[in-house]
């Protein structure tokens, strides 16, 4: 596997490597999860909002007087109300050239410009009361045509939805690199398609939910809230509130999914802080289903018009994309809402040899709720695109799929590489992940099965996709760009007096093994058994400054940070050691709880005496020994700005070409994480983010009519993926360590939901193929396939 | 089960998921019942399963000042056989139904349909007086009830009267239920020797509101095929029978599938348009009919 | 006929005596009155599946009830299911598999698997998908709680993995 010397990771009684049950599951196994809506304090608050019920509309006038008075009710407050505690926020980074955005505010102050947009806020003592409330504010409306297509946004004389941005265009960039126009002229074949992305959502199992509490007396404001990012999440409360940096603190205990979606800084979140100063109580507010639809961020909706060109051996010759996107009237806060097309623009076509690229991106604003980075943001996009015309270029050109991938990807001992539009590769391992792929699928097996059921009119495809995934961002992601978003991560580790660790580190937990994650890490390091360390995420006082977890950087920079502690706090409890034992420290190890005799593993003294020590016994040592059992280290990523990893993923499914509906059979996903802390934990996040891709192929859409008004915002009209149709998804890896760091690990958040849909979308067009039809439009529905099919 | 897709444009757009304040009568007996419904005419709720009636109360789709429930009239479930008929009690559950060996045999077309209806959580608790009521065009058991030529049995302060299935629904979730009506029981009749019936539905999703349903029961009588998801109540496809009504075969499978576009016009929803709902409900008659003759 | 009901029910094994709001609903009058908080809204129309609990011995949806209506009745919650040690095995195998991720859906998966090993015998991998095709999971894929359900069905039978 790698070159690299054996170090403590690869000790024999190490975690790294093993598929360990997550010790922080039991309690929710047990329902015994602390989400913010279990969280219960004295003269608790319940908010809810009266959002607006038009796409474009201006606020003539709200009279709050009626539902003031309803029982149960404590304050009603409009954009007025809130002017002076909020300053408002303005969603752009600086780096992205050109990028521009209007201002936003808790609440809409004259003019609401999407459907959902919060108007005014209720707080009482009861969520009910609250509710009832909201029927009694009485607005007066003056309707604004709305701006709902991107298309229409950008075309000439269109009316800007912020006058003093003076057009609609947030942000536009253009790659050309190589000969692009050359390569289509001397191409053999050129393949063409537009490719639709519909806007969907994230739809986490918990709401969006927070709890401001503030005592007015010291000033102090304590947030529980369901994030991803506690001290960026604080950072804005002090940009924006009139609040010290003492005096802030955040705190996020169970988080019910989050997928990206609970990384934004939304409206009626800082609407709620405000409230909390305003009335010195605390206030709660817990998203429900219906208003999630129209206030969570949504994601993906693009429309890329895309070609290649390809010479008759099946080498892939250029690649051009023009992709436009809508995101809503505002760039979301602080990460902005350029992000996703940026990395289309970024990625799509990366994986190929082919040095002829031309993208050209557009971003509108228009009267949708904002749109922002979502789990995989971009990739699911670039990987169709991508993929979706390779698919097309094999079949112009007579050629196996999987052989036009094989001739074209980029070959595993090139690196490191660089792509057209400058994405820098360390190592990747494209080639022995497809072969891999073909192996464990029997691709040639399933070609065979599927041209025998042909011959019985049964349809089934098969679908590949390689990809790259974006992990481990750097400083030059957001930190550039002015927002306050840190790329490093900080670990602090201490023995306790009875020899047991515990860890404080800045990257969060969301369910996907963070925790346990750290503790392999920080037990096979110290020597120390798993259930001997206690691991403390998700709170402001009480953990190292970090950003969080985001961009698949929990293991690749989080993890660095633990095993760095871990073996500052390992020299120091070896020194400790020494002293005690009259040893050098280097003639000394830690195993199983004992400081034991390197050379042969004799076991000395346990790690609790060595505590007890450090901590009570400071008499029985030598003089001018000052024990230091706590030890802190950082991580961030410097040598290259991201740390990527590949993968290929393929599908095999049947289609009724009658009904147009698809059934999923089996779903296969190689890939290349680095090196894994646990094999477990990795196939997890790969098949839940399938299926989000999954679902984005054939269910999610954001279903929005002419005048802007969603059309499908309940859980049972907008369809999210369930168990009944999810295929059984097979995983294998590889692992090419990651150099730079002694961990080696990369991330493994995107890659499932990255390639998923490009892998589907190419199975139902193998489907489809012997019919002459094909389809390009996500979600694929059966109407689609249907339409596709000439049977409509 | 949920239905509202909410494609009306309202003026306001309020979110709310806590259904409003009304008071609760726990109804013991039929004549309680009745006496609420006098008493309180249109702004009264009957509550049974509630697996439909909750959700438009959480979200003040539905604002009724009382809400009475029968669940505790014992009288209202049970499923027996009555002469040429199985009678249904009004509540009984649709897993009570789905898990009765009675049905199975006697009303197989129910029997096939039951295991359609969303999910074991919602079939522990919905009934099948109220999903007649609710009479939901896209819901399971009216096509099933209308292709069996079933009776409901109605009452009230007033008496009690007989409907047919065929009666019963009138348009988009409206009823011959009147304001101060119950639906007490449904007679179907009992299925004779050679009987036969398929259920099939396409659904986007398990346990979702069909796209297109078909409801066939062939008897000896004739064929009766009732769709649902096509219309603003289920449809029965009375040329697409008649064109098979000398027996099935292949080209006469082809003559029902273009007959029906004069039964059918079916409006689109969210899932699909009207042309690819009529395409599909060809597509289940060519199913269904291929099942019948093998049957 | 008023607002306000008072019910006497059992919740775990427990007599509970309680004056609640007509309009209250099971799942919030098990998360505020009681602080049984591991039964979750998720949705409040009935979808999701994560406020699945037992009534008189059978699932539903906590969300689709008035606490009003259940003077008299049973409830089991994953609080009680727990204690009792009767889905000791399955909150095993889920740990085993890593069938659950965030966890918010994880007990209304749980109270649900659990009503389908009542069943008793081994169903297929499509059956337990079909029976737990209302409880949305948005983090695993679904593939491990199958596993993990289908392990315990196989334990509980007898049998050991193919």
């Amino acid at each position: 596997m790698s070159e690299r010397p054996l170090s403590f990771l690869d000790r024999p009684n190490s975690y790294i490597g093993k598929s360990v049950p997550r010790p922080n599951a039991q309690r929710l196994l047990q329902g015994r999860g602390v989400f913010v809506d279990d969280i219960r304090l004295p003269r608790l608050l319940h908010a809810a909002f009266l959002r607006s019920p038009y796409a474009h509309a201006r606020i003539k006038h709200i009279d709050t007087a009626a539902a003031s008075r309803r029982p149960g009710v404590v304050r009603v407050v409009t954009a007025a109300d809130l002017a002076g505690l909020c300053t408002p926020w303005v969603g752009v980074l600086t780096h992205l050239k050109g990028m521009k955005s209007a201002p936003q505010h808790p609440l809409a102050r004259d003019r609401a410009c999407w459907q959902g947009e919060p108007v005014a806020a209720v707080a009482a003592e009861s969520r009910a009361e609250a509710e009832d409330a909201l029927a009694e504010i009485a607005v007066e409306w003056e309707e604004l045509p709305p701006l709902a297509s991107a298309e229409a946004a950008l075309a000439p004389g269109a009316r800007a939805i912020h006058d003093t941005l003076g057009d609609n265009l947030a942000f536009a960039r253009a790659v050309d690199a190589g000969a692009v126009d050359d390569a289509f002229a001397r191409a053999d074949a050129v393949v063409a398609e537009t490719f639709t992305f519909a806007r969907h959502t994230g739809v986490c199992p918990e709401p969006r939910s927070i709890l401001a509490e503030f005592d007015p007396g010291d000033r102090r404001l304590t947030l529980y809230c369901s994030s991803q990012a506690p001290h960026m999440m604080k950072e804005i409360v002090l940009r924006h509130f009139p609040l010290a940096e003492t005096d802030v603190r955040v705190v996020c205990r169970d988080v019910g999914g989050s997928y990206g979606v609970k990384i934004h800084v939304y409206p009626d979140e800082m609407a709620v802080i405000a409230l909390a100063l305003l009335l010195g109580r605390p206030v709660k507010f817990v998203a429900d289903r219906l208003e999630s639809f129209v206030s969570d961020i949504h994601a993906r909706e693009h429309r890329v018009a895309a070609r290649m060109a390809v010479s008759r051996t099946g080498e892939i010759l250029a690649i051009a994309i023009d992709d436009l996107t809508g995101i809503g009237p505002y760039s979301t806060y602080p990460r902005s809402s350029a992000v996703e097309g940026n990395q289309i623009v970024g990625l799509t076509g990366s994986w190929y040899r082919s040095a002829n690229y031309r993208a050209r991106l557009r971003v509108a604003f228009q009267t949708k709720p904002p749109m922002s980075q979502y789990r995989a943001v971009g990739h699911p996009i670039a990987c169709a695109v991508t993929e979706g015309l390779v698919d097309l270029a094999a079949r112009a050109i007579a050629m196996d799929p999987a052989e036009l991938r094989r001739r074209n990807l980029i070959a595993d001992e090139a690196y490191p590489w660089k792509s057209p539009a400058g994405l820098l590769f360390e190592k990747l391992s494209h080639q022995r992940a497809l072969e891999r792929m073909l192996e464990l699928m029997d691709y040639e097996g399933l070609r065979r099965e599927q041209r025998d059921l042909r011959a019985k009119g049964i349809h089934r495809g098969i679908g590949l996709a390689s990809f790259v995934e974006i992990t481990n961002p750097g400083p030059a992601f957001y930190g550039v760009g002015g927002a306050p978003i840190s790329a490093q991560d900080g670990c602090s580790v201490r023995l306790e007096p009875g020899g047991s660790v515990t860890c404080a580190i800045s990257v969060t937990e969301q369910g996907q093994g963070t925790e346990t994650m750290v503790a392999q890490i920080v037990a096979s390091v110290l020597g120390v058994a798993l259930a001997r360390v206690r691991v403390v995420t998700g709170d402001t006082e009480r953990t190292p400054y970090g950003g969080g977890t985001w961009a698949s950087r929990g293991t690749g920079i989080g993890g660095e940070a633990a095993l760095q502690a871990a073996k500052a706090l390992r020299a120091n409890i070896l020194d400790l050691a020494g002293a005690m034992l009259q040893a050098a420290p280097g003639d000394l190890d830690i195993a199983e709880g004992w400081i034991v005799d390197a050379e042969t593993g004799a076991r000395r003294i346990g790690l609790e005496e060595v505590g007890r020590a450090g901590y009570f016994r400071g008499d029985t040592l030598p003089p001018l020994t000052q024990p230091e059992l706590m030890a802190t280290r950082h991580h961030q990523p410097r040598d290259y700005p991201f740390a990527f990893t590949n993968g290929v993923q393929a599908s095999w499914l049947e289609l009724d070409i009658e009904t147009g509906f698809v059934r999923l059979l089996k779903h296969w996903v190689v890939e290349d994480c680095g090196r894994m802390v646990s094999p477990l934990l990795v196939d997890e996040q790969i098949r839940g983010g399938v299926v989000q891709g999954l679902g984005a192929a054939l269910f999610e859409e954001c279903l929005y009519d002419a005048a802007g008004q969603l059309r499908n915002g309940t859980l049972a009209d907008y369809l999210v993926p369930m168990a009944a149709e999810m295929p059984d998804i097979e995983v294998a890896h590889l692992e090419t360590p990651l150099a730079g760091t002694e961990l080696g690990a990369k991330g493994i958040g995107e890659a499932g939901t990255a390639g998923a849909p490009a892998a589907v979308m190419n199975a139902i067009n193998d489907a489809l193929a012997p019919l002459g039809a094909r389809v390009s439009e996500q979600p694929i529905t059966p109407a689609r396939i249907l339409r596709a099919l000439g049977r409509l | 089960m949920l239905t509202p897709a909410r494609e009306t444009r309202r003026a306001r757009w309020e979110d709310v998921l806590k259904a409003p304040s009304f008071a609760y009568l726990r109804a013991s007996s039929l004549a309680q019942v009745f006496d609420a419904l006098a008493e309180h005419g249109e702004d009264a709720r009957i509550l049974a399963g509630g697996q439909s009636l909750v959700p438009a109360l959480n979200m003040r789709l539905s604002e009724p000042r009382l809400l009475i429930d029968i669940n505790p009239i014992a009288a209202l479930t049970g499923i027996e056989r009555r002469g040429g008929m199985l009678r249904i009690g009004a509540l009984t559950r649709h897993s009570e139904v789905g898990a009765s060996p009675l049905v199975a045999r006697l009303a197989p077309l129910i029997h096939q349909a039951i295991p359609h209806i969303a999910h074991p959580a919602i079939r522990n608790r919905g009934t099948f007086g109220g999903s007649l009521a609710q009479a939901d065009p896209a819901a399971e058991l009216p096509a099933c009830v209308l292709a069996l030529d079933a009776v409901l049995h109605l009452a009230s302060r007033r008496g009690e009267r007989a409907v047919s299935a065929r009666d019963f629904f009138r348009a988009l979730y409206e009823t011959a239920l009147a304001p101060d009506e119950v639906i007490t029981a449904i007679d179907v009749p009992v299925a004779p020797q050679g009987t036969r019936s398929v259920f099939v539905e396409l659904a986007r999703r398990r346990g979702d509101y069909a796209l297109v349903g078909l409801a066939a029961e062939a008897r000896e009588v004739g064929l009766r095929l009732v769709f649902f998801g096509v219309g603003n109540k289920p449809v029965e496809a009375g040329a697409a029978s008649a064109a098979l009504a000398a027996g099935i075969t292949a080209e006469r499978i082809a003559a029902a599938q273009a007959a029906l576009a004069r039964d059918l016009d079916p409006p689109g929803d969210l899932q699909a348009d009207g042309a690819t709902k009529l395409h599909l409900a060809r597509v289940l008659l060519g199913r269904a009919a291929r099942a019948l003759m093998a049957a | 006929m008023s607002e306000s009901v008072d019910i006497r029910l059992t919740v775990n094994g427990q007599a509970v005596a309680r004056r609640v709001a007509a309009r209250q609903s099971l799942v919030d009058f098990l998360r505020e009155e009681l602080g049984l908080t591991g039964t979750r809204a998720g949705c409040e129309h009935g979808v999701c599946g994560a406020c699945t609990l037992r009534l008189d011995g059978a699932i539903v949806r906590a969300c689709l009830l008035f606490a009003a209506q259940l003077d008299g009745a049973s409830i089991e919650t994953i609080e009680g299911l727990s204690r009792s040690g009767e889905i000791a095995d399955l909150q095993a195998a889920f740990h085993q598999h890593n069938a659950l991720q965030c966890g918010f859906c994880t007990a209304g998966i749980l109270v649900a698997a659990a009503a389908l090993l009542r069943r008793g015998g081994v169903p297929s991998r499509a059956e337990i998908r079909d029976f737990l095709s209302g409880n949305y999971c948005r983090c695993t894929g679904y593939h491990a709680i199958i596993d993990a359900v289908e392990a315990t069905c196989r334990a509980r039978a007898g049998k050991s993995a193919p």
